[in-house]
């Protein structure tokens, strides 16, 4: 369980989840996928044609064999959400659907209200909802009651790199939904930053643009792929509580010239 | 027939034969046997609802298909 995850009958080999969009070619693509051996991965859809765009994507996807996460990527109805999840679960043959209901063009932000509507109409249709949302505490009270299995706030706004952008936020999340398969989602720029969401005992990282925007995207993924997996281990192993005042690691009885005083 | 396929307002051919269902439609956009979805004026149908599904003056089809997402 260190570093696999089981959601409903699915172990994911990685707690590193990897978004498929805007590599530099395929092939950067599936050298990245290679190297990072992410849990699962992030597809779309989008409108297809007599040229097939879409069935050349998907074979390299299927290729991998990994689990298959679609989102709702650019939807800002609930309509147009709920519809786009019925079309990913035919094609993909899943009922999980990461739930994108986006409220703010300029931020990318979810729309609480919408999404909760949306979330709450997929999961009576059936769905397994990983709701893409904003770090708010009464909102994941919400979609908990729902009857959200998985909640995945955002580090920072999709495709910023900023990081963690409230920490306090991410933390009391977790404090407060110990039971919750909690995904820290969008925003996160650095490999440290994946391992900072992980040493605060989230179950998993979702990311895209810190590896496809990279230099060397293969190269980041497997960076990711580590600081994932070192973050969780701390998080198992316990990390130390910080203290205001330093305390010596090494002994100090019998260093040369020691000698008790008194 | 006037029906918007993907956002474009497209002409169906004449000597389709009435009434038009959504598998002939699919036919002539040459996407069958591909991997793909449906909606029909905002709403899903199934594969298995194809051939059932009539097609009327004005509709507005999305096909889609896998792409990269995040």
């Amino acid at each position: 369980m260190a570093h696999t995850l089981t959601i409903n009958d699915t172990i994911l080999q990685s707690r590193f989840f990897l978004g498929t969009a805007g590599y530099p070619s395929p092939d950067a693509l599936a050298n990245s996928i290679e190297a990072a051996a992410p849990g699962l991965l992030t597809v779309s859809l989008r409108r297809e044609s007599k040229a097939g765009k879409g069935q050349n994507f998907w074979n390299i996807i299927k290729s991998f064999n990994l689990p298959i996460l679609p989102n709702t990527a650019g939807c800002s109805t609930e309509k147009e959400a709920v519809t786009t999840a019925e079309m990913a679960r035919e094609i993909f043959d899943t009922n999980w659907i990461k739930l994108e209901v986006i409220g703010d063009d300029y931020t990318l932000q979810p729309d609480p209200y919408r999404l909760l509507n949306a979330a709450g109409t997929l999961i009576e249709k059936g769905f397994e909802v990983f709701p893409y949302m904003t770090d708010d505490l009464i909102l994941a009270n919400r979609l908990s009651d729902l009857g959200c299995n998985i909640l995945m706030p955002w580090g920072a706004p999709i495709g910023s790199g900023r990081g963690l952008n409230n920490p306090f936020a991410l933390q009391l999340l977790r404090e407060r939904f110990p039971d919750k398969t909690l995904v820290v989602d969008a925003g996160i720029g650095a490999p440290s930053h994946a391992a900072a969401a992980m040493e605060m005992g989230y179950d998993a990282v979702l990311l895209n643009t810190a590896v496809s925007k990279s230099g060397n995207p293969a190269q980041m993924a497997s960076a990711f792929a580590q600081s994932t997996k070192a973050g969780r281990e701390a998080y198992l192993a316990g990390i130390i509580a910080p203290q205001e005042k330093a305390t010596a690691s090494t002994p100090l009885i019998d260093k040369p010239f020691w000698h008790q005083e008194g | 027939m006037k029906i918007t396929i993907n956002g474009q307002q497209k002409d169906m051919p004449k000597d389709f034969e009435a009434p038009l269902n959504l598998y002939n439609v699919l036919e002539q956009e040459q996407v069958i046997g591909m991997m793909i979805a449906v909606a029909q004026n905002g709403n899903f149908v199934p594969k298995s609802a194809y051939e059932t599904t009539l097609i009327n003056d004005g509709d507005a089809l999305e096909i889609v298909a896998p792409m990269q997402g995040g």
